[in-house]
């Protein structure tokens, strides 16, 4: 069965304060890096997994970042995920939520 | 001979210290808010364990900038001493004081409880009180107290003498068992466990109060 090579990404909605960005933007002021005017962490999640296809692998994670891997009441998510089936190869975002 | 304490927003043990090292040891100590610069008149400086900064982005990294640790290393580099306790080890790893990073313990789960340690004082000040092979007990405290080197320098600080303090019973999975360092001078040192949590007989065990004490030594 192929494997697909995946990333997700999950970032904060735009309204919600991001207090460690915002510390960590501080600390880039501090460290003499200018002219950081916008900073917000998030999490990238690298997984594999094996399915029978593309659209199949692409359901499964939509479920997995939507249920999971984020909180859609506070955070959005982007999901990369390999086209090959081979585990690696190019990724391009297929989707979001 | 005088100790100042670290404070950033976030320490929690800064009064524990206090009062370990002032009240239990009598040694005159102040605090050093985050935004100070003036070090005059101390011996020795100590970075206490909490969460400094809120430990945002990764323990002790947004600590780093702070004004007062500006100062701290130049402290060092004209040989002062400091302890970093906990989330001040975590700091000085940091800033580069100390090879190496604390990450989450193995297990994940938040640690607290009374550990054995196997002391190597060799050339660290702090640790003179202790013999050599010396089994000592101190409280952990900590969710990312996992420390971890690559393999090459962690046998460079086993052969230097730099790994001072062992975990016997490794509860969070650290390599080598660290649970303490030095540096090469032996003014630094940056350990994991809460000597002055054991200072005091009214909240068990005396076992970190030779560490603090070696400051009068």
């Amino acid at each position: 069965m192929p494997v697909y090579s995946a990333r997700v990404l999950v970032s904060l909605r735009p309204s919600v304060l991001d207090p460690a960005g915002e510390a960590t933007r501080a600390a880039a002021n501090r460290l003499g890096v200018e002219g950081v005017a916008k900073l917000r962490i998030g999490k990238a999640v690298e997984l594999e997994i094996e399915a029978p296809d593309l659209d199949t692998a692409r359901e499964r994670l939509s479920l997995l970042s939507d249920r999971l891997l984020a909180n859609p009441v506070i955070e959005n998510w982007t999901l990369e995920l390999a086209t090959d089936g081979q585990g690696q190869g190019s990724s391009s975002p297929v989707g979001e939520g | 001979m005088a100790i100042g304490v670290v404070v950033f927003p976030g320490s929690n043990c800064d009064r524990d210290v206090r009062w370990a090292t002032e009240g239990c040891l009598g040694v005159p100590t102040r605090f050093l808010w985050h935004e100070e610069r003036d070090l005059s008149g101390l011996d020795a400086v100590i970075i206490p364990g909490g969460f400094s900064y809120g430990d945002y982005l990764r323990c002790g990294a947004i600590a780093r900038f702070a004004p007062i640790l500006q100062e701290v290393a130049a402290f060092v580099e004209r040989g002062g001493r400091v302890l970093g306790i906990c989330n001040g080890f975590q700091v000085l790893t940091e800033m580069g004081l100390l090879p190496g990073a604390l990450t989450r313990n193995e297990k994940l789960h938040f640690l607290c409880e009374d550990t054995p340690l196997q002391v190597s004082p060799g050339h660290c000040q702090w640790l003179q009180g202790y013999g050599d092979g010396e089994t000592i007990r101190l409280p952990i405290a900590h969710g990312e107290g996992r420390y971890q080197v690559d393999p090459g320098q962690l046998q460079q600080l086993e052969d230097s003498g730099c790994v001072v303090l062992r975990y016997q019973a490794n509860p969070n999975g650290s390599v080598g068992a660290v649970a303490g360092l030095t540096n090469p001078a032996g003014t630094v040192l940056g350990l994991m466990p809460h000597p002055e949590r054991a200072c005091d007989p009214a909240t068990g065990g005396l076992d970190g109060r030779r560490l603090l004490a070696s400051l009068l030594g």
